[in-house]
């Protein structure tokens, strides 16, 4: 029994370790994809190109443009002659922040009904519309003599990751997202490939059982899925500084049931697929709503009860919420109990429906 | 875990080694196999004579318990199929239609993966890869990686990997299809060993040669079984006479050998026609040469022992005679 267990271990370890394309990927994908999301995601947007349309020309309307430059999320581009060439520029790309200055600023600046000033925004591109709202909130330039005070209601603190830096928010999700992309390719590949080769025909008319062969093929992937764990946090501690301040044994149990329960996912995608192409394919249907709907990118709280529901189903939205929890926060693995059952609970469904699906027959 | 196999079937194992009776099997609308009876004995070659979808390899799967039958009992060296499928694992060698074992994998791996599949222990894999390495002249190949191989070399890796567990039934299915005839020779002198050893082995084929060297034949055609028995017997009871036709135009002559209502077949052979005739026919060669003086054709004819080919034929209903006549 062990030994047939070992025999299918072993095998796939060396047709892994012969297979170059894939024992590259293994490294390559989680190194491309937390330097792509670390560097390339970042919601702190800065350096916004903006040209101004200045109709006032008067010294305050020159300092609140020097203010708004100040804040460093634009960078000037030359003036613009009026509102029609502003919109043109807007229009070509140009620009994505147009800043319109009134002839009768001054006169708006001194009552206190109107706005002083408008601000365009390019709003067919994410983030750039929030980020250019906060410019509106720019205080107005203070001179002697005429000081208003805009003092914030609220002053916020973030806590866990008090310089907000998105790379802290992404990268220990991102661990989640890459194990959930690579496990289950890995493993519905493993098992159909070895299917559509007729390699399968030959094992089935074996002795070996039907679970020896199931978790002969998953070992070796649990131990590449701990690799790329260690790889992504080293890059992730490294380069963006993501501190990790829960305990490393946690986080490795952690990771090792959603590995199995991304793993179990894979099989039963294996057992619906008959060809790699749609094993791909399958395994791409079962990613994308995990990305977006496990809380990963957009906060799970404010999703409709609808794709709530759906990413209860999904191992990686308890995983995302296990991994901030442990990571960021220092919370212990005991703490985490009510996630860590669902994920359990996934495992055991998505394996008995594998072992019920596999027979040991071609019909 | 078996014994040595015997040179002799023991006592008490006298029953055949793989008994069918009504075996039949269904693809949605399709019945690729029809109520199939078989009765193979032990330690003898029986072959599965038939083209391409007559529905071989399905009976071999089914008898080796990959598919189940929609109908009819299977019994293989003594247990219900497929219900004893997996305890009869041990005892039963499979040889897939294409190329099975792990391209990426050296020969020396792939026996050891094999034996080790098999529950062999450490000792006896050892003792038996190096046993199957030298009847199958694997040795210089050992360090190589299977896909590298050539048609003959995989296949006879394919046939030790079958053997490596010693099974007492051998099912190998289209074994030399992508093989040269000098290995198919070698490959058929290995068969041969192995049932003077007790094994007994099912082989299907589309060679005619071939099913000419098993013990017993079946022949299939449509997913039925339309004759079946020893070679030698199938062509000395071959239901028609067989003559064969000298003619200069070989055109003319099978055109005027078509239009006869007793002629049921005709195929030509190089300058010479093969054809088969009802048997009640008298005299049948010279109702051949008539029939060619008829339509003034020269021609001479001698009335010629069947060959396997023309048991095919005839079992698979003389299609091509009858259709011709009515174009």
């Amino acid at each position: 029994m062990l030994l047939r267990l070992f025999a299918i271990t072993s095998k796939e370890v060396r047709q892994l370790a012969r297979d170059r394309l894939t024992f590259g990927m293994i490294v390559g994908i989680p190194l491309m994809q937390i330097l792509l999301f670390g560097y390339a995601i970042n919601f702190d947007v800065r350096d916004l190109d903006a040209a101004v349309v200045d109709d006032a020309r008067t010294s305050h309307s020159r300092a609140l443009v020097a203010d708004l430059q100040a804040t460093g999320v634009i960078v000037l581009r030359p003036p613009s002659p009026g509102l029609s060439d502003l919109r043109r520029r807007m229009e070509s790309g140009e620009i994505s922040v147009g800043i319109v200055i009134p002839n009768d600023f001054e006169r708006r600046r001194l009552g206190n009904d109107r706005a002083v000033a408008q601000i365009l925004v390019n709003g067919s591109e994410p983030m750039i519309d929030a980020v250019a709202r906060g410019l509106a909130s720019v205080p107005l330039p203070v001179r002697a003599g005429d000081y208003r005070s805009r003092t914030p209601v609220f002053e916020v603190r973030t806590e866990y990751n008090p310089e907000r830096r998105t790379a802290v928010q992404i990268v220990p999700a991102l661990i989640g997202v890459i194990l959930n992309m690579t496990m289950v390719i890995f493993t519905a590949a493993a098992i159909v490939r070895e299917r559509e080769r007729g390699n399968l025909e030959l094992l089935i008319a074996t002795p070996i059982r039907s679970w020896e062969l199931m978790a002969g093929k998953l070992i070796p992937y649990v131990l590449i899925g701990l690799i790329q764990t260690t790889l992504i946090l080293t890059v992730g501690a490294r380069i963006f500084d993501v501190p990790i301040n829960g305990s490393l044994l946690d986080l490795y149990l952690a990771a090792a049931l959603f590995i199995a329960a991304t793993l179990t996912l894979g099989l039963v995608i294996s057992t619906f697929a008959r060809t790699q192409f749609q094993a791909f394919q399958l395994s791409f249907l079962t990613l994308l709503p995990s990305i977006l709907l496990s809380g990963f990118m957009f906060p799970f709280d404010g999703m409709p009860p609808l794709a709530r529901m759906i990413a209860q189903a999904l191992p990686l939205t308890h995983f995302v919420e296990m991994i901030r929890a442990i990571l960021l926060r220092g919370a212990p693995l005991a703490a985490m109990q009510v996630p860590a059952m669902k994920l359990g609970a996934f495992l055991v469904i998505a394996l008995a429906i594998a072992t019920l699906r596999f027979h040991k027959r071609l019909d | 875990m078996n014994a040595v196999p015997q040179a002799i079937a023991p006592a008490g194992e006298t029953d055949p080694a793989i008994r069918a009776r009504g075996l039949t099997r269904r693809f949605g609308h399709v019945t690729a196999v029809d109520q199939i009876d078989l009765d193979i004995p032990r330690a003898r070659i029986y072959g599965f004579l038939g083209p391409n979808g007559s529905g071989k390899s399905t009976t071999i799967r089914m008898l080796c318990g990959l598919l189940q039958p929609s109908a009819g009992t299977v019994n293989v060296l003594g247990h219900e199929m497929p219900r004893d499928a997996e305890p009869l694992r041990t005892r039963l060698g499979y040889m897939t239609q294409k190329f099975s074992l792990w391209d990426d994998l050296t020969v020396s791996e792939n026996l050891q993966f094999m034996g080790q599949v098999f529950g062999l222990p450490a000792q006896r894999r050892r003792a038996r890869v190096a046993v199957v390495v030298e009847e199958f002249d694997l040795a210089s190949l050992f360090k190589q990686r299977a896909g590298t191989l050539s048609g003959g070399q995989r296949q006879r890796l394919a046939l030790a990997a079958a053997t490596l567990h010693e099974p007492e039934l051998l099912l190998l299915d289209e074994p030399t299809s992508a093989v040269d005839p000098q290995s198919r020779r070698d490959f058929w002198e290995s068969l041969f060993d192995l049932v003077a050893r007790g094994v007994t082995i099912l082989v299907s084929t589309h060679y005619m040669d071939e099913a000419e060297r098993c013990h017993e034949l079946a022949i299939l055609a449509s997913g039925r079984i339309v004759a079946q028995g020893p070679p030698q017997q199938l062509m000395a009871e071959i239901p028609a006479a067989v003559v064969e036709v000298e003619a200069a135009d070989t055109v003319a002559a099978r055109r005027a050998l078509v239009m006869d209502a007793s002629v049921l077949s005709v195929a030509q052979l190089g300058t010479r026609l093969h054809v088969l005739i009802d048997p009640a026919t008298p005299e049948p060669e010279t109702r051949v040469l008539q029939r060619l003086r008829a339509a003034s054709v020269a021609a001479q004819s001698t009335l010629v022992r069947a060959s396997l080919e023309d048991v095919f034929v005839a079992a698979t209903g003389f299609g091509r005679a009858a259709d011709q006549r009515q174009g």
